[in-house]
This record gives structure tokens, sequence and C-alpha cells, in this order.
């Protein structure tokens, strides 16, 4: 026996999951196959009354299906085939003539869950590493043992649809109070309650005592529930805008089980699996699944240094961010400003931080105030003296930057690490004065960095490979996936932004709409328009930036917008100062009684930069593929000219950084995905009607007459 | 007599913090002690940029308890990141704790125990608990084992209405009834303490903080905190009053006694929410470490009295007791800082030190202690002016005695202060800076 041990405990068999080799359980095959005979033979041995499911690893009890074996089902119908074997495996342990008790400690997600939730009885430890949830959908795809209808049985129709199309985490209180588990206890006591429950189970003294609340009886008992599912479709609409299949595929299932049966349910279930199995949205997300998993491996693990305590240079938005993600993961931090001011505001954002969950109990206010008592405010240089490494976030100006630089370098001790958080300048050019330019280095955070997962570390000719790998890792504790690239003007993530803003402020030139081009790319999968992408990073900003990628555009013959600048100079800074694209004014945004009005307004003034207020509505495929293309094809140089040391890192840094739609998988997977003479076809049309800038980057061009693919 | 360390260590002091201390019902009315100590340990650690895993132990005082935080040392040490190894213990001694903290400290590192030793107080008077009375909360002790429904009608026989008012504690001394006032306003009277001497020295107080602060002396020992939940930045204390004069305080009513009494609102400590910690060390450690100490502990003494009658005269008993274990006169010491709990109590003491009687019948010595010069005596305002937040004034003290030895270029400084339970304190530093 492989993967299941099997443990008599008196009248109670134990089932102990430990799948050899791993530090994970995973649900296999191989699973099911041990599974059937063992449950036959427990079933026929009179001695044993209950059966508890426990599992003999650390942190988990099973953390989902092996994805790798998804990704290898090529076989039409293996998805499907698969699916029923689980459903088949999870009936027999629902039906099993004797009780059967889950016992959960670590994570029980996706298939882990819908194994305990055909289970009779759940318990769960209050171990922090507890949790459950069914995450499919964040996979593109659906729960395909049996989840989508067992979930609704265990918690109601409204909870498994929230569980299952938000993919959510579920704490252990919270999942006993909504009936998704019936007991908590602490870590020691798992197996003994377990035991005790299944027996007395079997004793007919104990049966789960979870009732539905009222208001779940109204609504999903009766005819109501039509509603439920109609409102379900209509915001999953609303915010999938139709680009991901899988959350439908889900209400599909939950809706046939809840009016044809189980039975029909579990058929469907089986059915969509294999559907959205096959669909490129979930290829894609599972694509970048294992990217980011493989991505939290350190390159240089070996010459990783310690970093006992953390320096952040400016208490903004960006530095209390940068601040908070480091304390949060136990780095003494500290803070440093040039006004008290300025830091308290810096502090209280980051207590701020931790309200809502504090508010929820998933952190005690005690674990709060030692986070927020990591923080250390200062604004004296000295305050950095113990620091290893220092990240400075203040405003976006070379000799700004030099200088800072210059002060810490006076304090620092010898071997530590200078980093600026900066989102175009070349990093070589702000180590150019530098003492020890070989531990300086780029570690460009996305605002706001509590929320952002990505790091994009630069590293200049000079940079020491302990710098970037200790870098790395700080990342990586501070929960970011990390991407290193090449340093150089934008680096990656801005240098491939920078054509994509310029284009959208061409098509405005042309004589676009500012709200239908962000409707169109938001249509298209990115989380925010362009156009507001600029009001929100600032046109300011915007047109610092386009300043530093300029040369590196007009030395290809290409003539970037100057709008920005122009903007700018007429005092157009975006959201920030209320004058932008949109509207920003609070008074005018609030309709009736105070209510907030849902959408901003186009601010019309801002078109007698663009030709006037004559505007008309540009095909929406033509705003696609010039935005998205005119990226793709940067990305394509930056791997190219090595500024990318691979695709993987520039899909990761487009889709995590820049909200590139994660179903298309990043600017290679795309082109990967459209095919070599599809890509050139594009292209070529692009070129011939809107100029130089779309001729392809020589990679694609190499790519496609080898029918290579990047990937 | 082991408190000078002969024969020992020697422990020294590298520098103290605190966050301002402010009027109840201020800028910390969200918070209780422990948020308190735990923004003051976080100051001390930052300040000195002391690791915290280089700590030995943590000492705070704290009188008014929270029952949730009973050993609000111990919490708040946890909070502030000092690793959980590192033991913490919290104290009671009155308006001393903090004295007693410190002391404590020194004899761990004097016997070796301990090299890093944190030590302070914390109040605040803010969050005092109001509990049920002693009546209603055997009650619901009993109500406890209550098992039928029927017992719960038991539950309100022989209870009074006003068993059901909550009792505010009042601060006084339990052996004789009467709160800190009343007995400083009775020992005014018996010591021959005027009204008049009362608020000139208060206002004094009132004007040598003011001053202190405005020419950043108090700064040194300040830590700006900006306090959750609203984060407003706090950088000063907000307790003295500028234009206190004599006259000023002259129309105010007695506050303990009336309508005769002689202490008022404006020559009394008022309540007072603060933290404040100091960072100890054994030489040694302190070189290792690379810190240059400002000061060294040289000596340090605790007296008990009558509390009937001499409440509030620790500073005369303590102070005589603390020179002579020191091997120095008054005269060398340059730097003095007396607790200053009523203006009156400041003066009784003053007079008591400078008394032939006092000092041949109390002390048994041929005569008077001396007297200490005006202007050597908390020069930088005291606690009717900063405040008193009980567990943590010692904090400021020993700080404020260190710092004012530097500024001033003394060699010695003393503090001494009185506490309930009629306890005296003083402790004896020597200039290292």
């Amino acid at each position: 026996m492989a993967y299941l041990k099997l443990e008599i405990d008196g009248d109670v068999a134990l089932i102990w999951l430990d799948r050899p080799g791993e530090k994970m359980n995973t649900l296999t095959t191989g699973l099911g196959e041990e599974f059937q005979p063992l449950l036959a033979q427990l079933e026929k041995d009179s001695r044993v009354r209950a059966i508890v499911l426990i599992s003999a690893k650390e942190d988990n009890f099973v953390a989902g299906a092996d994805i790798e074996m998804l990704q290898q089902s090529s076989e039409p119908g293996s998805l499907a085939r698969l699916s029923r074997t689980g459903q088949s495996l999870m009936d027999r342990l629902a039906d099993f003539p004797k009780p059967v008790v889950a016992a959960i400690n670590g994570a029980a997600l996706g298939g882990g869950l819908e194994l305990a939730m055909s289970c009779h009885y759940r318990i769960v430890t209050e171990n922090k590493k507890t949790v459950l949830g069914l995450p499919e959908v964040k996979l593109g795809l659906n729960p395909g043992s049996g989840g989508t209808q067992n979930a609704p049985a265990l918690v109601g129709i409204r909870r498994a649809l929230d569980m299952m199309l938000t993919g959510k985490n579920i704490y252990p209180f919270p999942a006993k109070k909504m009936g998704l588990v019936d007991m908590v206890v602490h870590p020691y006591a798992l197996k003994t309650a377990a035991v005790q429950a299944a027996r007395k189970m079997a004793d007919g003294k104990l049966s789960r005592k979870f009732k539905k609340p009222l208001l779940g009886r109204i609504l999903e008992d009766t005819p109501l529930r039509s509603i439920i599912f109609s409102q379900a479709r209509k915001m999953t609409q609303k915010q999938t805008l139709g680009n991901y299949p899988a959350p439908f595929g889900i209400l599909d299932c939950v809706a046939e089980g809840a009016s044809r049966g189980r039975a029909a349910g579990l058929a469907r279930e089986a059915e969509s699996f294999e559907e959205l199995g096959r669909t490129p949205q979930s290829r894609e997300l599972i694509n970048l699944f294992f990217a980011i998993t493989g991505q939290k491996r350190n390159p240089g693990r070996d010459e990783v240094r310690e970093v006992g305590k953390v320096g952040v240079l400016g208490a903004g938005l960006m530095g209390a961010g940068i601040a908070q993600v480091s304390a949060d993961k136990g780095y003494p931090v500290v803070m440093k400003d040039i006004s008290r001011e300025a830091l308290a505001h810096g502090e209280k954002n980051i207590w701020d931080a931790y309200k809502t969950r504090v508010r929820k109990r998933v952190i005690s206010p005690f674990e709060r105030d030692q986070v927020v008592s990591r923080v250390a405010a200062t604004t004296d240089y000295q305050g950095l003296r113990r620091c290893d490494l220092v990240i400075e976030a203040v405003f976006e100006d070379l000799d700004l930057k030099r200088r800072v630089l210059a002060d810490c370098e006076a304090v620092l001790p010898e071997k530590a690490i200078f980093a600026s958080n900066t989102s175009s300048l070349p990093i070589s050019d702000i180590a150019a004065g530098a003492q020890r330019p070989g531990q300086v280095i780029g570690m460009h955070y996305f605002s706001p960095v509590p929320k952002m997962p990505l790091l994009e570390i630069i590293v200049t000719g000079q940079t020491e490979n302990w710098v970037s790998a200790t870098a790395f890792e700080v990342g990586v504790r501070q929960g970011k996936t990390v991407i290193v690239v090449k340093d150089g003007p934008g680096f990656y993530t801005t240098r491939i932004l920078a054509p994509m803003l310029n284009e959208a402020l061409f098509l405005l030139e042309e004589g676009g709409e500012i709200r239908h081009i962000d409707r169109v790319m938001k249509q298209f999968g990115f989380p925010v328009g362009p156009i507001t992408l600029i009001d929100e990073v600032g046109i300011d900003v915007g047109a610092h930036v386009a300043g530093v990628m300029s040369p590196l555009f007009t030395a290809r013959g290409e003539k970037p917008t100057e709008v920005m600048k122009k903007l700018t100079e007429e005092g157009y800074k975006g959201r920030k100062n209320r004058m932008g694209f949109y509207h920003y004014d609070e008074q005018a945004a609030r309709g009736w009684r105070g209510f907030v009005k849902k959408k901003k307004e186009v601010n019309q003034n801002i078109y007698k930069f663009f030709g006037g207020p004559n505007r008309k509505q540009l095909d929406p495929v033509e705003i696609h593929d010039r935005l998205t293309l005119i990226m793709v094809n940067e990305a394509a140089r930056c791997l190219e000219e090595g500024i990318l040391s691979s695709p993987v890192d520039g899909d990761l840094g487009a889709v995590m950084g820049l909200g590139f739609p994660p179903f298309l998988g990043g600017p290679f997977r795309y082109l990967d995905s459209l095919g070599g003479e599809a890509v050139l076809a594009k292209f070529g049309d692009l070129a011939r009607n809107f100029g130089q800038r779309f001729q392809p980057a020589e990679i694609i061009v190499s790519h496609a007459r080898a029918q290579k693919s990047f990937y | 007599m082991a408190n000078t360390g002969k024969g020992l260590r020697r422990a020294v002091f590298v520098d103290g913090a605190r966050i301002p201390f402010l009027k109840s019902g201020t800028g910390y009315k969200d918070l209780t002690s422990y948020d308190l100590a735990r923004l003051a340990l976080t100051a001390l650690l930052n300040k000195t940029q002391l690791p915290g895993n280089e700590v030995d132990w943590v000492i705070l005082g704290n009188v008014v308890a929270n029952i949730n935080t009973s050993n609000v040392a111990r919490e708040a040490a946890l909070a502030a990141g000092i690793p959980h190894r590192v033991p913490a213990v919290s104290l009671a001694l009155a308006c001393i704790s903090a004295n007693k903290a410190i002391t404590n400290g020194v004899d761990l590192i004097r016997s070796g125990e301990a090299d890093v030793v944190i030590a302070g107080g914390t109040e605040s008077l803010t969050d005092i608990p109001i509990r049920f009375r002693k009546r209603f909360r055997q009650k619901l002790i009993e109500s406890q084992r209550y098992r039928k429904p029927l017992d719960y009608l038991g539950f309100f026989k022989g209870l009074k209405a006003s068993d059901f008012l909550p009792e505010i504690p009042a601060i006084a001394e339990f052996s004789t009834g009467r709160t800190m006032g009343q007995d400083c306003d009775r020992m005014a009277a018996r010591l021959g303490v005027t009204r008049e001497e009362q608020d000139v020295f208060a206002a004094r107080s009132h004007q040598l903080a003011a001053r202190a602060t405005a020419e950043g002396f108090l700064a040194q020992e300040i830590w700006p905190t900006a306090v959750p939940p609203r984060f407003d930045l706090i950088s000063a204390d907000n307790g003295f009053r500028a234009d206190s004069t004599a006259e000023s305080l002259a129309n105010l009513r007695p506050a303990f006694i009336k309508p005769y009494g002689t202490l008022t609102a404006g020559n009394s400590s008022f309540l007072t929410d603060g933290a404040g910690a100091v960072l100890l060390m054994s030489e040694e450690k302190a070189a290792a470490l690379g810190y240059a100490p400002k000061a060294a502990i040289r000596s340090y003494a605790y007296t008990a009295q009558d509390p009937e009658e001499e409440l509030l005269l620790g500073p005369a008993y303590s102070t005589p007791k603390v020179l002579a274990k020191a091997g120095l006169s008054l005269a060398d010491i340059g730097v003095f800082e007396m607790h200053e709990a009523f203006a009156a109590q400041v003066v009784a003491n003053l007079k008591c030190l400078d008394s032939d009687t006092f000092g041949r019948e109390k002390l048994g010595l041929p005569g008077k202690v001396g007297e200490i010069p005006p202007d050597r005596l908390n020069a930088w305002g005291g606690s009717l002016s900063l405040g008193h937040p009980f567990g943590a004034t010692g904090a400021r003290l020993v700080t404020t005695t260190v710092n004012r030895m530097i500024h001033e270029d003394r060699e010695f400084g003393l503090t001494t202060s009185c506490a309930a339970g009629a306890h005296g304190s003083a402790i004896i530093l020597e200039r290292l800076a």
C-alpha cells in the first residue's frame, strides 16, 4: 500500500493519507484505485464500525487535484472520465454504510475539500495553516469530483456559489459557522476528536447538527432560487465580461443539480469539466499557475545573504506599502521621511491595512500591534545605520535619487544593498556616482504594493550576484512573484506599458472616444482601461516616463506623442489633482441624497488637446490589436535585447504587473497561441495602416519563419 | 553596602526615551497602559537602535493595572518585538514603580544575572478599572453555581439599589483611608507650608517646563509618536501652562480639604497618561555593543516611613540615606530631580532636609542634611507641570537627571521621590558622557 495507510484503533479504522515522496497530498488516479478495494475491505470487516480520513502530512490534508495530471490528459473525453472516477469515489464515501469522519489539519483545497465534503462529518484544526476552498475557478475549471453538488447540499446554494465562483479561502471558524465543517479543535486533539466522533456516530449518538438559516431555506428551497441563479449570472457577466467561461460552467452545474437532481448535476459536472479543461483560458491559467510556482525558486539561492533589517525611504503610499509587506513577513523596518507628519501618515496607512483583518478576526489586535511595532519611523539618516537593505521610494527625480543614495551610503554598513524603487530611471544612472555600485539594484514595486503581486528586480552590469540573489529572496518573502530583468530605460514593465499608453493617446488624437477606448480594453480583459490608467498613475508621471523613454523610441524612427507633457504644463495631473481625462469632483460625483454615482464622467474639456470635441467610436478590434500588439512587440524586443532572460519572466511581468489579460497567458503565450503566420499578418496590416512602429521585432519574425514557438 | 556596587559589575544608563505625557482623557484616550508601554518600548528600541534579541529582561512599573494585561510588561514587550524568550515583569510600588524597575535592573546587571535590561513604566489613568461593588461581585460569583432557573430569583435577595452602582477607585491610602491630596494638605498644615509657597513653586514648575519644551531640552527624552488609531502626531507634553503665575494659581479653590485646605488643582499634579523606559547595561556589554553610555548608576536607597504622619516625606528620608551609601555630600550633587506629586510635598521635603530638628530627631544626624539650591532643582519642570503617570514617572526622572547632568556639566545627579505607603526612593547617577 503506497498512498493510504491503515491504522486500526479498536472499532475505528483510520485511513492515513500519505502520498509517498511528496510534501503535499494531491488527488491522483492512483489514490482512487487504492481507495476502492480498501473501502470494500473495511465495509466487510465487522470489527470496524467507523472510519476516519486523516492526513499524515504536516500541514495539508489534500491540497487539490494533481494539476500536472490534468495537463497531461490530452485525449478527448479523458477529463470527463477523470471527473467521473472522482465522483464515484466521492459517492462511495458518501454512501458508505459506516460513518466516515474527515479529520483536517492544513489545506483542504479543491479535490481535497471535495473529498472531505463526501464524508459524513468534518473536523478541522484551528491551525493557521488550515484553510478550505474550491479554487478550481482560478484555473478556469469547475470542481470536478462532486463539489458542484455536494457544496450546495452542505452550505446552501448561495454560499456554495460564493465559494466556487470566487475560489476564496475559508478559515476554520467561518467554515464552522457556515456549516462547511462540524467541529473545530486544537491541532493536538485532531486524531482523538475524530476517533471519538466516529465512534459516537456509529453508536448513533452524534450527527451533523447544522441547520440552514431560515433566509437560506426561503431563498434556496423554493422557486425563488431561480432569482439566485439569474442574479449570479448577471454579476458574473459583469465581472468577467464574458472572458472567462468557468464561472458560467459552475453555475450551470449547480443549477442543473438544483432543478433536475443530483445525478443530472453530476453528469453536467463531468461534461463541464471536460469542456472547460479544453478551453484556452484554462490552459493559460494553468500555465500561469506553474510559472508563478516555478518563480518562487531563487536561482541564486546559494548566494543569498541575510537581511536583518530593511530600510525604506519615503513614507508615501509606495514607501508605506513596502514597509508593510516587509514588516508583515517579519522584517524589522526603518521608515525614513523628511517630515514627522508624512511618517505619521504612512504609519496610519499601515495600521489601517489591518483594520478589516482585525475586525474579521483573521488576526488579533495583538498580532497587528506586533507588525506595526516592527516599523520604526525616523527623520534621521542615522536611523538606517543598521539596515542591510534600503529601498528608496522617493520622488522620481534622478538628482534626488543620487543624493539619497549618497546619504545612505554615508551611514549604511559596508555590505548593505541600496535598492531603488524607480519605475523608469535607469539604475546605472542612479548608481553612476555610488561608492559601491555593485550593491545598487532596482526593486520596482507596483502600486498599491500590498495588493500587486509583482516585483521587478533590475540588475545593472555592475550589480553583484549576491545582491540580486538577496533582493530576490526578500521579494519572495514579501510574498511577491519576482522577475529579474536587465537595466535600460523603463526596464521591462514600464518599457512595454509606455508604447501602449502612447498608442491609446494616438487613438484619441485620431478622434477616438475616451470611455469607448477604456471600455473596449476592459472588454478584452484588461483590469482597467488605458486612459483611466494614465489618470491613476498621474499624467505628470506619464509625461516624465515618456520623456525618459523617448530617446529609445525616436532612435527607432518612432515619434511618441507629446500630449502628456503639454497636459502637465496645463496643470493636468490626473486623479491626484482631480484634473484628468475624467472628472473626480466628489461633489459632482454625488447624485441624489449623496449616493455616489456609479460612473465617472469624461472630462469633455480635455478633448481640445486632441483635436476638438467631435468624437467617433473606432473599431474595437483595431483598438485592441493596436494596443495589445504594440505592447507584445515591445516585450519581444526586450527578449531580443536580453532585457528579459526568458519568455516566462515577460509573461509574468505583463500579467501580474500590468494586468495583461491572464487568460491570454501573457505576451509570449499570446504570440504562441496566435501562431507565427497570423502574427506576421496582423503586424503587416498594422504597419501598413499605422506605420513603422508596428514593424515586428526581429525575434518575432525569425520565430515565425522557423515555425518556432516561444515556449 | 551592596548597592554601591563595590566589587560588583558597574551598571550604566545608555539612554532613556518616553512618549509625551498627556493629560488623561486627551491624546491617549483610546489606549490602554499596554498600548502606551508598547509605544515607549519601541521608542527606546528605535532611539537606541538596540536589536531586540540583545535584551535580557524587561521590567516595567504600573500602578493602576488593567486586568486584561496584569503583566503589562510582558504583553508590551512581545508586541514591541522583543523576542519571546526575554522574560518580563511588571511591578507596583506606587509612584516609584519605575524607580524600582530601574534599580531591580541595576541589581540584575551588577550581580551578573543580566547584561541588558529595559526598565521603565506605563500608566493610563484614562483606562482605570471601574468595578461593581463588593456585594454585587459576590452575587455574580455565586450565580455561576446556579443550576435551576429558580435559583436566579435569589440573585436579587439582599442586594440594595446602591449595590448596582459602579465603583470608581479613589487614589486613597488603604491604611489611613485618606486620599493622597487630603494627606498632603494635612501635612502642609502640620509643617507650616503656606498656600503661597505652594503656588509659587507650582508656577515655577509650569514656567520651567514650558521653557525646557520651547528650548528643546525635553526633546532629548521625548520620542514623537503618532498614536493609533488616528495617528495624530504627538511630540510634546500637553499638561504644562506657560502662563501660570503664583497670582493666577492663588484664585483656585481648595481641591481636597474644603474650605480651609491649601492644596488646589493648580498646585497638585494632574491625572496623566504616559510611558517611558531606560536602557541599562553592564559597562562591558555597552562597550561591546559600541554604545557610549551617558551615566552610571552610583547608588540607590529606599526608605519606608509611618503612613499616618509621613506619607509623602520619602525624599527627606531617602536622600541622606543614598548620600551616605555613595559617600557623597549634598554639595557634591549638581543636579536634583525631586518628584512633584504636590507643590506642598516638595516644599515640605525641602524644609525637612534643611531642618536641624528633623535631621537630629528623625534621621539621627548631628544636624540638617542641607539646603538644595533652587537653581539645581527640577530645572526642566516636574510632575506638577509635565504630568505624573504613576508607574512611568521614575523613568522620566532618571532620564531627565542624566540629560541635565550633561547639559549643565555636572558630575553627579540625584533623583528622589515619595510614594504611597510612605515609601521613599533616591538614586544617584554619575555622568559618563
